[in-house]
Order: structure tokens, then C-alpha cells, then sequence
């Protein structure tokens, strides 16, 4: 078993990379590795609750990001520089995740054997 | 040392996925091994085998399937990315009513799957085209 880091850096509507690093995270998962998912720049964007793509005509991927720690997605983080910078609260985010600092992220992905830039 | 590539953007709109195809290259010039090519996301564009170019411009498609035949890789498409894209092989053609196939020889349709058992088997892991 290998320790992976998936890294989230796309809004969560807009492009497919923000669902394609779920499926990405889910699948690892699914495959009896052991994986984190980061949410790091416009990839926060993800933790916002409340989210309606109904409007758009999209399926609501923070529904389906309930399920990752349903499927051992052992820990979910996100930088807290990139949601301070964009003006998100941390109170209410969608996703228990954790706060970790640019130098935090930097040990974090020397931990890991494969990092998924997705 | 064994490798597994995942290519994630389209030719023709990214660098990247040449990128991808030289260090490819390089990799086994250097006496490193591709334990397999991953293409993921818009990467599954890179797979077709009706690309045409100008003749004085790069093809790209037809330039990873020479070097994926060239050098006998394992080559898998995401088979969810590229049936949404249009990239499709015979059985997924019939399977879906569609008529034709576009998926290049040499590469394979499969899931995510053999993304995670390829990085298991790797002593490197490299995407390209990676939040663009």
C-alpha cells in the first residue's frame, strides 16, 4: 500500500479538472491505497457550501464530495492562504477539511510516495 | 527507474502534452522504463486517430502512436474522459450506436483502476498539463 496526495486546484464548475480530481481521489480510494485530497488555490472554491449548478445545468459535485471520507479518503485539506485570499469563511465549509499552511503543504507532499496534480 | 506519465491537456491547445511525449522520450533514452502512459481528462484527445495537421506542423496524436507502437507501451485512455470527448473505440462505438471509431492502435480504453495499480508499481509518478 502507497500513501497518495490528490491535488485540487480548479473551481468546482467551469472546467472538468475539479471533478476528474474526485473521481481521481475516489478511485485511488477504491483501489485500497492510502489517499488525502488538497484543496489549494481556486480549488477552495470546492468547499463552498450551498452550492446550486442546477442553474447551470451541472450535477453538484460537493454532493458527491460527501461521500469521500464514506470511501476512506483519509484526510481532506486545503491551504489557508488560498480561501483567505479569496475571502471564504473556514466556519462553514461544505467538506471537514483542515487548515494546513504553505509550509505545512510542503511536508505534507514529502510524506507522500505519488502526488496527483489534477 | 519506473515511470507512470499521466497527460491531461488536448494538442494543439497545450504545450504540455509535447511536453509529456519529449520527456517521454527522454526517459527511455536515459535507460528509465514507462510502466505506462495514463492520458486523463482532455489528455484523451492526444489518442485519436483522425487528427490532421498542416504539413508543415506537428501532428501530435500520430506522433504518440508511433512512439507508443515504436517502443511496445502500455498506453491507457480514460475510459470515461474519452467516451464523454467522442474518443471511442470499436466495441464502445457499437455499445453506444455510434458510427465510427476514432481511438488510434496501440492505446486502451480502461478505468482509473490502471492509473492507481500503474503508480503502485512506479518509482515516479509526472502529470502534465496539470490545473490548466
Amino acid at each position: 500500500m502507497k500513501q497518495f496526495l490528490v491535488i485540487t486546484s480548479n473551481a468546482p464548475y467551469g472546467t472538468s479538472q475539479a471533478r476528474e480530481a474526485t473521481d481521481l481521489a475516489l478511485a485511488t480510494a477504491l483501489f485500497e491505497q492510502k489517499v488525502s485530497l488538497l484543496f489549494q488555490g481556486d480549488g477552495v472554491f470546492q468547499l463552498l457550501p450551498d452550492q446550486n449548478p442546477a442553474a447551470i445545468e451541472q450535477k453538484n459535485l460537493s454532493a458527491m464530495q460527501q461521500a469521500l471520507p464514506l470511501y476512506d479518503v483519509e484526510d481532506l485539506f486545503y491551504c489557508a492562504e488560498s480561501l483567505q485570499e479569496r475571502g471564504i469563511e473556514s466556519r462553514t465549509l461544505a467538506l471537514p477539511a483542515k487548515a494546513l499552511t504553505r509550509s505545512e503543504i510542503a511536508s505534507l507532499i514529502r510524506q507522500q510516495d505519488h502526488v496527483f496534480h489534477v | 527507474m519506473k515511470y507512470t506519465l499521466i497527460i491531461q491537456s488536448a494538442p494543439i491547445d497545450h504545450q504540455s502534452s509535447y511536453t509529456a511525449l519529449r520527456f517521454a522520450r527522454a526517459l527511455l533514452e536515459g535507460g528509465h522504463s514507462i510502466e505506462r502512459l495514463f492520458f486523463y481528462g482532455a489528455g484523451v484527445h492526444n489518442s485519436t486517430s483522425h487528427s490532421v495537421a498542416p504539413q508543415d506542423e506537428l501532428n501530435l496524436p500520430d506522433q504518440w502512436q508511433q512512439f507508443v507502437t515504436e517502443h511496445s507501451l502500455d498506453a491507457v485512455v480514460c475510459i470515461a474522459a474519452a467516451v464523454r470527448r467522442g474518443v471511442i473505440n470499436a466495441s464502445e462505438s457499437g455499445r453506444y450506436g455510434k458510427s465510427g471509431n476514432n481511438l488510434a492502435d496501440g492505446f486502451d480504453l480502461s478505468g482509473l483502476g490502471q492509473l492507481v495499480a500503474s503508480a503502485v508499481e512506479s518509482d515516479r509518478v509526472v502529470t502534465f498539463g496539470a490545473g490548466v
